[in-house]
């Protein structure tokens, strides 16, 4: 299989600030590929430099055969982007939005009705089609917006958090959407998100990028197994001294203690569970509660960043968040 | 050609965001009527210049005013489609960045044009003499006179970050502008201090103003323009192709 997207060194700095690091990453033809980070991790700041919205401060990327750098147009030629905050003009319909659209990215007058049909018909928006998009809810912009980004037959499409801030029933609508998306046509997909439930269901591979740097990249499944083994979760109010004891007698080591919840991770966890209870009472700390599952995407990301991701970041995420926000409007 | 329809788009979309506005259309209609009516009215009797009265003086510095106003606010505006993010969206077009360059900045004179217009209008129904070659021979003048001011408005755009300093282009260009144009005095003569003529010399708005000046006024008009007509117009073109070219690397400046 080819790459459609292949980066160098991509690498940008704000005032100094490391957003993207020295990122190596391929993308091949047809995949869905899931970039999954904190805020502020670099997401945003990636996609950008893909979509030829910044500059790299060093490093390139090749996005479709062509250079970010030195046929950004081409690039553009070849790229839909569903940006992550809204992008739509709020005084137009939607299917003004759709045909100015349209002409920017060249598609044939001739084709354009049936194409922007087509699209309206994919997000439900028919009914909806010539009103102003100030009446439009946060979800329906958000369907809309991936609408566009279909109508010029993209080669690839950027999905940066497409269903940020959407509610439940509008993010399983959208889900659907990009499934079948990849079914119909043969485009390569690159979504960003803090979900991880999102990038579990959709993505081919996933990323995990934290501080500008991939920390872990392979399938959610591949991902899931380096942590070899189940989740157990146990609840007691002495975490702290249940973390030491299984640590002695068990060779044990707690991923994690979070709100009196002590978390570990160990191969066969059903079967370890009466020995955790044992160890427990034969030290005088009460147990509440165990519980065991397979590990998920987040068991993945703490794993390999030793933090929980989060939907607010720190204060030290939520700068630079805010750095490149700036940047790129 | 798909240039051309993505300019083409651009200014549509200028042109339909403006006319869909129906309270600024209102307001700015209303700005001229108070400098017209008020302010004009109040003047007048105070004396005339030259051989007419002061209404029919600062007519055309009045349409040039809301040229200005009306080209600058719309070049701003820019910074309300970064704001809004509707911006990103023209900037990863597969369109050149100089089309979405013209295409906006055409919409916008375009819109101004039409405020214009309006004006011209105005000073018709308030009895001043205008009739329909004058307004033929005005039109193209404040295309031309636009395009330059718009292309400011895209500049300072470019350079502002937040919304917060948009007031402030009121006070330090907008009014500067207006008042060295001599669209409410005249700025030549020996009873103009030099200072204030070298000053309005540098303004490409006095151009513009003289120009339109020269056409609804009249050939027997005194004391008469300031320049002949073709030196006006000829500024006036160095000017926009200079803001144009200004603009367009400003305007896309990638960081």
């Amino acid at each position: 299989m080819s790459n459609t997207i292949e980066t160098f060194n991509l690498t940008k700095q704000f005032n100094g600030l490391m957003a993207v690091d020295k990122l190596n990453i391929a993308v091949e033809q047809g995949e869905v590929f899931g970039l999954l980070g904190p805020n502020g991790a670099g997401k945003t700041t990636t996609i950008s430099m893909l979509c030829t919205i910044l500059n790299p401060t060093s490093g390139t990327a090749k996005v479709n055969g062509y250079d970010i750098v030195k046929q950004a147009n081409m690039v553009r030629k070849s790229i839909g982007i569903v940006f992550q905050d809204p992008s739509v003009d709020d005084r137009l319909t939607g299917r003004e939005n759709l045909y100015m659209h349209a002409d920017l990215y060249g598609v044939p007058t001739s084709e354009q009705k049936t194409r922007v049909d087509n699209v309206l018909k994919l997000v439900e928006l028919e009914a909806r089609a010539d009103d102003i998009l100030r009446t439009y809810s946060s979800g329906m912009r958000r369907r809309l917006e991936i609408a566009r980004g279909l109508i010029h037959y993209p080669k690839v499409l950027f999905l940066d958090e497409p269903t940020i801030g959407l509610d439940p029933q509008t993010r399983e609508h959208i889900w659907t959407y990009i499934q079948e998306l990849k079914k119909a046509h043969d485009i390569t997909i690159v979504l960003t998100t803090h979900y991880m439930e999102e990038a579990d269901k959709l993505a081919d591979r996933v990323g995990i990028i934290d501080y500008g740097k991939i920390v872990a990249l392979d399938t959610p499944v591949k991902l899931k197994e380096t942590l070899e083994g189940d989740v157990i979760t146990i609840k007691t109010k002495d975490a702290q001294k249940l973390s030491e004891t299984l640590d002695k007698e068990m060779n044990l080591q707690a991923a994690r203690i979070m709100d009196g919840n002590l978390e570990l991770t160990a191969p066969k966890g059903k079967s370890l569970l009466p020995k955790i209870v044992d160890a427990a009472t034969r030290n005088n700390i009460t147990v509440d509660a165990v519980s065991v599952r397979e590990p998920s995407l987040e068991d993945v990301f703490l794993y390999y960043t030793g933090r929980e991701i989060r939907v607010e970041g720190g204060s030290e995420l939520h700068g630079m968040s805010a750095v490149q926000r700036r940047a790129i409007k | 050609m798909t240039e051309m329809r993505g300019l083409y788009t651009l200014w549509l979309r200028e042109v339909k965001r403006y006319l869909r506005d129906r309270v600024r259309i209102v307001s700015s209609f209303f700005q001229p009527v108070l400098w017209l009516v008020i302010f004009g009215t109040g003047i007048r009797f105070s004396g005339t210049i030259g051989n007419v009265t002061y209404q029919e003086y600062i007519f055309p510095g009045i349409m040039g005013q809301t040229l200005l106003f009306t080209s600058m606010f719309m070049g701003i505006s820019v910074i309300w489609d970064r704001e809004f993010g509707f911006l990103k969206e023209i900037l990863v077009a597969p369109i050149s960045r100089v089309s979405i360059f013209l295409g906006k900045m055409f919409g916008d004179s375009t819109d101004a044009l039409i405020q214009g217009v309006i004006v011209f209008a105005l000073g018709f129904l308030l009895g001043i003499p205008l009739n329909v070659v004058m307004f033929l021979e005005i039109l193209p003048i404040m295309l031309l006179t636009t395009f330059g001011l718009v292309s400011i408005g895209l500049t300072i755009a470019s350079f502002i970050e937040n919304l917060e300093s948009f007031g402030a282009i009121q006070s330090f260009v907008n009014l500067p502008l207006f008042f060295l144009s001599g669209a409410l005095f005249p700025v030549s003569g020996s009873s103009v201090p030099s200072w204030l003529q070298t000053a309005s010399n540098f303004n490409p708005l006095t151009y513009g103003v003289d120009a339109l000046r020269t056409i609804i006024l009249g050939g027997s008009w005194q004391p008469g323009p300031l320049y002949p007509l073709y030196f006006d117009l000829l500024v006036i073109c160095v000017f926009d192709v200079v803001m144009i070219i200004v603009g367009t690397l400003a305007f896309n400046r990638k960081k």
